[in-house]
């Protein structure tokens, strides 16, 4: 346990994902089986202890200590886990050993709501506060330590100097402490079969298109769309639609997910109901729309009437249990043709091809997509396998052309990790009228990339200089500095109070040039919303 | 004036057999206002009305009485500084030459008008850092200043002095803050530079007492490395060795080539930590030496990659164990977080009151 709180302490003061990737690496290659099994089980969300949860440690420390001092100091720490770790009363007399990780977890194992709170103090009575800590944190299943499932697996791979690809490949169809996985990468046995399970197949991504042209005889044009690309699995009898990153997302989706009951895995993009995108009956609503079906654990029946998700097919990786990933693109595509009649017209279409004869064509098709909220076009050689990854020279996303809006810097923060001296996280504003009429500005965005680094020098002098006001670590600026700022759509909020909200804000262009009263207007930014 | 946990904690004392009624405690609430009226709490500081003296005032007065060198608690500007020797001398470096400081040595006492004598006796805060006594007609009143009850070689150490009152901090007044032995902090600090030496390991430490008490520990634990110093440290550290306290090797970094400060401790001003002055440094790891470093999401917020647990104030249970020791018939708390300390001296019938004083800052420990 202690090493594991060792990592759990070094990745919280840990920025940098290289500095995260090292750390996990060094500890997954120097731990034994099966503790660095369980934390990669506790890394990437694997693991649960149904009876373990935060309530379970509030009432345990509530035997333990006075009730008022404890909430004083939750209120202070606002992290229960910590809080818990530090004023949990060091047992007194002679200090047992402590648990590995395994034994924490063979010790938590099959409790019951009764059982659970004796296993609990019995572990954090063994712990100095540091172990405390991290034993909560695997317990109930919230590390919140800013670890994505994805980065754990990036940090197994180079741990043992693998491919991320396959680490996906094997990963799914396997249970923790994930024996047969460390075996497999260390090249002790062959690599593990997932047998009949909905198991996840790493998705195969494009490089953007940069100032060339194609030849659409070799490849396929489709559109892009703004949803989020998904990966939905059947096999076994059982059904599950992953997220890019390989997350199982299907608690959120019970309507896609119930809607397969056949032996297929498919590549596409899920989306919710409504009739602004794509333009066909029942197309495609906004990315706002998707967004309040995102990230939950359940769906109520409310929602699933109101946003109905579905899933816009690109590409078929399995059907009725044969591997297709090797076979060219045109063929996958008439698999996936010929496959969609027997699936759900309610929650499954198909990504349209583009039928445009040359590249030009393609071009002015895709200037006019803009009011449409498409994301872009996509470009696959037709001759393209599946592969995972990103392999050069086979698909090519296109997207479309930012907006421009000219913007007022408000306020500056510094930035982490090697930007932390400079303030790199920039907060923008437009006009709410007329401003030699007395009009304010209202934050429209926050951006922090689209310059380099010498402009961020000359950035972070012109906070320094223009400093108004300061808030802790932000600063507000005497509002003379114009952005150009580029992005990819834009949608009314609710939640900002100049009632718009941006997608990919980035720092397009400095204006020197420009006066700040020159800069933009909230109604021509309104003006750009789509849905 | 009185909170809500002095009533509770009234109740406890006078009446821990339950029969009690409202005129019994306002009886007793009339008496404990009487005692004790020749010290008066105001928001400005802690003040003696008839010698018209104040304890570490907030504002130029006439006559101040400062436990110890600190920004927020010695400030300059007084027509007449009453404080040891040191906390004279730290002042004299921060503010210029002062006239009217008056120097009493720890164990040393004075007589005020209105019959009240000061003493002043070691707080182990920082070096000159004094608690003082305060007497009159037989009422002994103790104002803690900022102290701690951990070793440290930079100061000598508190002294627990018996009295009616006991006037503490309460910086770190959270059952939370529990100290680890400094040696383990520095400890963890060697290690870290012996594992990175591309690295400069830029350590943030409060100019006055964190920096000096810092730089001994490395040197007890067997660092007899060059330790190089921020400008804004330079000065204090000498007046640190003028008085008695060996820092051994220390050099400037002004006009240092960059490299020359890979895998080397450099000291700064935790303002300096994240600012346009450690950009310069080779690679910097970022060390912080505080007590607030116990919680996590503190250290996070200022980019600290190794927080040092180290703090020139007593921790929860130096604080609740010097109640318990000193044992006075009242405890009043100056600053910091006084509910927990306040619900703490109502769970062990001690009578407690908060003195909602201004101007200490408890945030740049």
């Amino acid at each position: 346990m202690e090493r594991f709180a060792a990592l759990m302490d070094a990745l919280v003061y840990t920025r940098s994902r290289k500095g995260k990737l090292a750390l996990i690496a060094d500890y997954l290659r120097e731990t034994p089986d099966p503790d660095r099994g369980w934390v990669l089980a506790a890394l990437t969300d694997g693991i649960d202890f149904p009876a373990v949860k935060a309530s379970t440690v509030r009432a345990l420390i509530a035997t333990r200590v006075d009730p008022v001092l404890w909430a004083l100091s939750r209120d202070y720490v606002g992290d229960t886990a910590e809080t818990a770790s530090l004023l949990w009363p060091e047992p007194p007399g002679a200090c047992m050993s402590a648990p590995s990780v395994a034994q924490a977890v063979a010790a938590l194992h099959d409790t019951t709501r009764q059982s659970a709170p004796a296993a609990l103090a019995e572990l954090l009575d063994r712990l100095d506060a540091n172990g405390r800590y991290a034993l909560i944190k695997l317990a109930t299943g919230a590390l919140r330590i800013g670890i994505s499932a994805r980065l754990a697996k990036v940090a197994f791979a180079q741990a043992f100097g693998v491919a991320v690809e396959e680490v996906e490949e094997y990963w799914h169809g396997q249970s923790p402490p994930y024996r047969p996985l460390f075996d497999w990468a260390l090249g002790v046995a062959p690599a593990p079969h997932a047998g009949d399970t909905p198991a996840f197949r790493p998705f195969m991504l494009s490089h953007p298109l940069e100032e060339e042209t194609l030849d659409l005889a070799a490849f396929a044009a489709e559109w892009k769309w703004d949803g989020i690309r998904v990966q939905i699995a059947h096999a076994g009898g059982q059904t599950r639609l992953y997220s890019r990153g390989g997350d199982d997302i299907s608690a959120a989706f019970p309507d896609v997910v119930d809607a397969l009951d056949e032996p297929l895995v498919l590549d596409g993009e899920l989306l919710v109901r409504g009739n602004h995108q794509g333009g066909q009956a029942g197309g495609a609503a906004s990315f706002n729309a998707l967004q309040q079906r995102l990230g939950r654990k359940t769906v109520s029946r409310k929602l699933l009437a109101e946003a109905p998700a579905f899933v816009r097919l690109y590409d078929v990786l399995v059907a009725d249990g044969e591997d297709l990933r090797a076979l060219p693109w045109t063929e996958r595509r008439a698999r996936l043709e010929a496959l969609l009649p027997r699936l759900d017209p309610a929650r499954f279409d198909l990504s349209a091809v583009i039928p445009a004869r040359d590249f030009d064509e393609l071009a002015e098709i895709r200037a006019q997509a803009r009011s449409d909220a498409i994301e872009g076009v996509m470009l696959k050689r037709r001759d393209s396998p599946y592969v995972a990854g990103r392999r050069a020279g086979l698909w090519y996303k296109w997207k479309r052309e930012p907006l421009l809006i000219d913007c007022v810097l408000m306020y500056a923060q510094r930035g982490s990790g090697k930007r932390s001296s400079f303030y790199s996280d920039f907060t923008f504003g437009c006009w709410n009228g007329d401003p030699d009429a007395g009009a304010e500005l209202l934050p429209v965005g926050k951006a922090y990339f689209g310059f380099t680094d010498a402009e961020l020098k000359m950035l972070d002098a012109h906070v320094r200089a223009h400093t108004v006001a300061k808030f802790g670590p932000v600063r507000e600026t005497d509002k003379s500095l114009v952005f150009e700022v580029a992005f990819d759509s834009v949608h009314a909020s609710k939640r900002h109070k100049s009632g718009v909200a941006m997608r990919f804000p980035r720092i397009s262009r400095i204006r020197t040039d420009k006066p700040a009263h020159e800069a933009d207007r909230l109604e021509t930014l309104r003006a750009m919303i789509a849905d | 004036m009185w909170g809500k946990g002095a009533s509770a904690a009234f109740f406890l004392v006078s009446f821990p057999h339950g029969h009690w009624n409202e005129a019994q405690t306002m009886r007793i609430d009339a008496v404990m206002v009487a005692d004790f009226a020749w010290i008066r709490p105001e928001p400005q500081g802690l003040y003696l009305p008839e010698a018209d003296a104040w304890i570490d005032p907030s504002h130029p007065v006439g006559t101040a009485l400062v436990t110890h060198g600190h920004a927020d608690h010695a400030r300059g500007g007084h027509g007449r500084t009453i404080a040891t020797p040191e906390t004279l001398a730290i002042m004299a470096l921060r503010y210029g030459v002062a006239e009217g400081g008056q120097a009493v040595g720890y164990g040393e006492s004075l007589l005020l008008s209105g019959g009240i004598r000061v003493s002043f006796h070691p707080a182990g805060h920082v070096l000159g850092s004094a608690q003082i006594l305060l007497e009159q007609a037989g009422e002994r009143v103790i104002v803690t200043g900022d102290y701690k009850r951990a070793p440290d070689p930079t100061c000598a150490p508190f002294q627990p002095v018996s009295c009616d009152v006991l006037i503490t901090e309460a910086t770190f007044g959270l059952p939370v803050f529990r100290h680890p032995p400094i040696t383990q902090e520095i400890a963890r600090l060697i290690a870290v530079r012996t594992a990175n030496p591309e690295r400069c390991i830029l350590v943030g430490a409060y100019a006055l007492g964190k920096a000096q008490r810092v730089i001994a520990e490395l040197r007890r634990a067997g660092y007899h490395d060059p330790i190089y110093l921020h400008g804004a440290m330079e000065r204090m550290c000498r007046l640190y060795e003028e008085l008695g306290v060996p820092l051994g090797d220390l050099r400037p970094v002004a006009g240092l080539p960059r490299a020359a400060l890979a895998g080397q401790i450099v000291l700064c001003p935790p303002s300096a930590l994240n600012d346009r002055w450690s950009r310069a440094m080779p690679d910097p790891l970022t060390a912080m030496a505080s007590g607030w470093m116990r919680v996590r999401q503190r250290a996070r917020q200022r980019n600290v990659e190794l927080p040092l647990i180290i703090s020139d104030h007593a921790d929860w249970d130096e604080l609740t164990s010097t109640i318990s020791e000193v044992d006075p018939e009242q405890t009043w708390i100056t600053h910091g977080r006084e509910d927990a300390l306040l619900r703490w001296c109502a769970l062990h019938q001690r009578p407690a009151r908060a003195l909602a004083l201004v101007g200490y800052d408890d945030e740049s420990e």
